[in-house]
């Protein structure tokens, strides 16, 4: 009997629920801090559940806020097969819905039809200039991608603020003299189909459909197996003829391209309009980075980041809920997003040691990339120290 | 009292299971102090699993290990370093951009904060002196050979007290000279009480290293033997359980066109210096040309450098008369160039892949293994099948990824996927290293019937016997120079060692005047 217990836990099973199990833990934790706060976590955890599933309107809401981070999350499992890690989903994301957001200022009287995919394509090709640019550097010179793209975060949003308030501003904030930094709205006409009376767009089955084909493309294709080999072992890739760098750049770009799509169906299912707060997040409300978790959350498979990022959207919608029915101040909530991406990081760490150790390694082989890998500079740094 | 002297480790009936595998067999295992056992056991009999077991990186289903006589849990290679056991890994783990002391001392429990280096230093000289394995504790790994680094990884053991030595295919990545020298070392320790396990292929290791000997078949322990009162053959017997002949029939072959042609050919090293000067030659069709020296002397660079894979500072390469000097690994797959590469792990496979995938490494990008970009599952698993069946490559399943494979079956993979895509020339690297006797037969026969139709075989090995049996013709690298080429039938052991110590071909006694036809004489 002991033993079958040990076997169980020491299963896949278990390694497939860990991540749920995390987010468990960490919302027992926010129940001390709501007990701490004077709130009723029973309560405040029914209205979570209550807002993010309760309702048709809820649960389209708990869809439309997936849908970003669906299409980051596929685009960061592409990096993670390719053995690169993409921290620039926020800039790869604003960039995407500047590009879409011109396409459909420049042409207002074109046909939907033509219109619409042109913009969401040019969003796909701004994202996968943004990722392809650390992508190159890595590639080329090396340049380490975590940093890169996180420089690229600040680029971009640097870059939107410059564009909103100046060339692409509403010329209406330009006559009223409010100056609100922010474009016209796109012509109604563009508006992605929805689901009504709920908010639900035609961009999430858009997401879900990229899910399956990033799928196809990874497993299904030479050229998916290629950015895997590269991704498990370069030495062998390269061996095998594979141009190493290209796939690099190319992984880098493929997920960029992914954060570019979300931004661009942000603007014609969602906001219809660019606009910033100065910061990314005004925009992107962190999809960027939510999109992260919800990949690890997924296990870094396209497929399994689908229900991931439901789950997680619906923590997010759920969390506004929460906020507003037992009235504990904002920052909480943050607070129990953050506790979430933490213990659910911190249990994929403990997950891949799980599957390291159930397959028992064999010494100095080259395992799956690991997100945590330290890189060789800091292995050398260590060593001088 | 008792003049029976104890062992000093026991395994008792351990058993260890993988999906699909019955790795070990109730395996029994007994160490006296002061002796060496030697393990031996054809591809995936189950050796490394048995020591894996004892350093505690795996778990047994069942049976026990005793210590002293004692009974011991070990859960880590921590536990079992407590207990004073300790592995050498045929895969080395080290860190590279440390240097020598440092990676000695990591990972040590009971280390300072802030440890004292020099005195670590001051300590591995004492050691290294002691047991005789120089190396300069200063000195960073990737400066090292591999023979040094071996002699690190020994080093870190008796550096932590070990008194008993696993090593596993320790002498399959050395050269002749520095096997003998691991003997001697294996000799200052066992005279001191130390007792060691020593897994290998070559039989005349097992002769000359050891005190006795067990033998695994398919995970169990079938014989056991005191050195002395054995023989190879009834080792190689044992093992493999039929008799393997130590004999090959190579027939004559008709020279067909000139595949590959170097032309005063340079290249650099990792680190920038010279590695290849002028080397100069080529192959034809229906030849094996062998490559003879003493690892590091640039035979490693002149693999890369035919396939590509190391930039040529200077002069020329052509295949099939066509210049492909500065030509990408894949345009010179492309162009019919195979690699046998000496790093098996590092290079030759990707260990997270399945089998499958690994054999389709080179077909993948044209049918019937993929159409227009599109992968063909059924057809890769088919190719994956006939290749498993035809090299007799043991693994659970296609789709078992092919680390678990044990280490002759990932070389036998390898082999496979580029005898299968060769066509035209192959570059084989030490493709018999960690090959059991019958695999090594085997080996040998498939590069024979390669020659045979009509391909050409750059074959660079350590075994001066296998190039005499097999090559047609031997060139020697020292120092990234030919020293000479001849052909295989008209050469010794005595005059290939002569070349391999620097002397060139033209300066050797009586046999100087020799025309090396009918490759190019070396510029
Ligand atoms: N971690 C693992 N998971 C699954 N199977 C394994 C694992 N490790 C070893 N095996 C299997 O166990 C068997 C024994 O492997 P082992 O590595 O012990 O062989 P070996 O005697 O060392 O062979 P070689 O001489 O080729 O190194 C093989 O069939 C191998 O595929
Ligand atoms: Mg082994």
């Amino acid at each position: 009997m002991k033993q079958r217990l040990i076997e169980f836990w020491n299963s896949p099973v278990i390694d497939a629920l860990l991540p749920v199990l995390a987010t468990l833990a960490a919302l027992l934790v926010g129940a001390l801090m709501l007990l701490a706060l004077g709130a009723n976590p029973l309560v405040a955890y029914g209205a979570l559940l209550d807002g993010a599933f309760g309702s048709l309107n809820s649960i389209a809401d708990t869809l439309v806020r997936a849908t970003p981070l669906l299409f980051v999350g596929v685009g960061i499992c592409i990096a993670f097969r390719g053995g690169v890690t993409n921290i620039g989903g926020e800039g790869q994301l604003v960039v995407g819905a500047l590009c879409a957001t011109m396409v459909g200022l420049t042409f207002p009287d074109g046909p939907a039809l033509v219109v619409v995919p042109l913009a969401l394509l040019a969003g796909f090709l701004g994202g996968a200039v943004w990722g392809g640019i650390p992508g190159l550097l890595k590639a080329h010179f090396n340049v380490n991608e975590i940093l890169s793209t996180v420089m690229m975060n600040q680029i971009a949003v640097q870059g939107m603020n410059f564009l909103l308030i100046g060339p692409l501003i509403d010329p209406v904030q330009l006559e009223r003299a409010s100056r609100i930094p922010q474009t016209a709205r796109i012509s109604a006409a563009f508006d992605l189909p929805r689901l009504a009376p709920t908010r639900l767009h035609l961009g999430t089955f858009l997401a879900i459909v990229m899910a399956v084909l990033v799928y196809i493309l990874l497993w299904r294709t030479t050229l998916g197996y290629r950015i895997r080999a590269v991704g498990l072992n370069r030495e062998a890739a390269r061996y095998a003829g594979i141009n190493v760098p290209r796939h690099i750049a190319l992984s880098l770009a493929l997920s960029g391209a992914m954060a570019g799509l979300a931004g661009a169906v942000q603007i014609f299912g969602v906001n219809f309009r660019m606009f910033t707060d100065g910061s990314a997040t005004g925009f992107t409300g962190s999809a960027g980075f939510h999109g992260i978790v919800a990949a690890l959350f997924g296990q870094l498979h396209p497929l399994g980041t689908i229900p991931a990022s439901f789950f997680f959207g619906g923590l997010l919608v759920g969390a506004n809920r929460l906020q507003r029915a037992v009235q504990v101040p904002a920052a909480l909530i943050v607070t129990l997003n953050g506790l979430v991406v933490v213990f659910v990081v911190g249990t994929e760490l403990w997950r891949q040691q799980r599957a390291r150790r159930r397959v028992v390694e064999r010494p100095s082989e080259h395992d799956e990339p690991s997100l945590t890998a330290i890189p060789p500079t800091a292995a050398s740094l260590e060593g001088k120290a | 009292m008792n003049d029976q002297p104890k062992p000093i480790l026991e395994m008792l009936g351990i058993t260890k299971r993988f999906p699909g595998v019955l790795a070990n067999d109730h395996v029994d295992l007994e160490l006296y102090p002061g002796e060496v056992l030697a393990l031996l056991g054809e591809n995936g009999a189950g050796k490394s699993t048995l020591m894996n077991i004892l350093v505690g990186l795996y778990r047994p289903d069942e049976g026990e290990i005793r210590m002293r006589g004692q009974r011991v849990e070990i859960h880590s290679p921590r536990d079992a370093a407590a207990l004073g056991i300790g592995m050498v890994h045929q895969n080395f783990m080290l860190v590279k951009t440390m240097t020598v002391a440092e990676n000695i001392i990591l990972g040590l429990s009971d280390l300072p904060f802030v440890p004292d280096l020099r005195e670590v230093s001051r300590r591995i000289r004492e050691l290294s002196q002691r047991y005789r394995l120089q190396v300069d504790p200063d000195a960073y790994i990737w400066q090292l050979s591999v023979g040094e680094q071996q002699r690190v990884e020994i080093l870190k053991l008796v550096y932590r007290g070990a008194e008993v030595l696993i090593l596993d295919e320790p002498t399959a990545v050395l050269t002749p000279q520095e096997a003998q020298e691991l003997q001697g070392v294996l000799r200052i320790m066992t005279a001191e009480g130390k007792s060691a396990i020593f897994i290998t292929h070559k039989m005349e290791e097992v002769m000359t290293f050891s005190d006795w000997v067990r033998v695994l078949q398919q995970g169990r322990l079938t014989a056991v033997r005191k050195t002395g009162e054995t023989s190879p053959q009834e080792l190689a017997r044992l093992m493999v359980g039929r008799e393997v002949l130590f004999r090959l029939d190579r027939k004559d072959c008709v020279l067909g066109e000139k595949v590959l042609e170097l032309h005063s050919v340079s290249a650099l090293d990792d680190r920038g210096l010279p590695a290849l000067r002028e080397v100069a030659f080529d192959i034809h069709g229906g030849e094996i040309l062998g490559i003879a020296g003493v690892a590091g002397n640039g035979q490693s660079q002149l693999a890369e450098v035919v396939t590509g894979l190391r930039r040529t500072a200077q002069g020329r390469i052509l295949i099939r008369g066509k210049d492909l000097t500065h030509a990408s690994p894949l345009e010179l797959i492309r162009a019919g160039v195979s690699h046998i590469p000496a790093d098996r792990i590092g290079m030759g496979a990707v260990g997270n892949m399945a089998v499958a995938d690994n054999l389709a490494m080179k077909g993948y990008r044209g049918s019937p293994l993929s159409e227009r970009g599109v992968l063909r599952p059924r057809n890769i698993l088919e190719f994956a099948k006939r290749m498993i069946e035809a090299f007799r490559i043991s693994t659970p399943t296609p789709n078992t990824r092919i680390k678990f494979l044990s280490g002759g079956n990932i070389q036998k993979a390898i082999l496979a996927r580029e005898i299968d895509a060769c066509d035209g020339l192959m570059v084989a690297v030490y493709p018999a290293r960690g090959l059991d006797v019958g695999a090594t037969e085997a080996v040998r026969k498939m590069l024979l019937s390669q020659r045979e139709q009509g391909l050409a075989v750059l074959l660079i090995s350590e075994d001066l016997e296998e190039l005499l049996t097999i090559a047609d013709r031997i060139t020697v690298l020292f120092a990234g120079q030919i020293m000479g080429i001849v052909p295989s039938a008209e050469t010794t052991v005595e005059m290939l060692g002569l070349m391999m110590a620097g002397v060139p071909l033209a300066d050797l006694p009586a046999l100087g005047t020799h025309d090396p036809t009918p490759g190019s004489s070396p510029a």
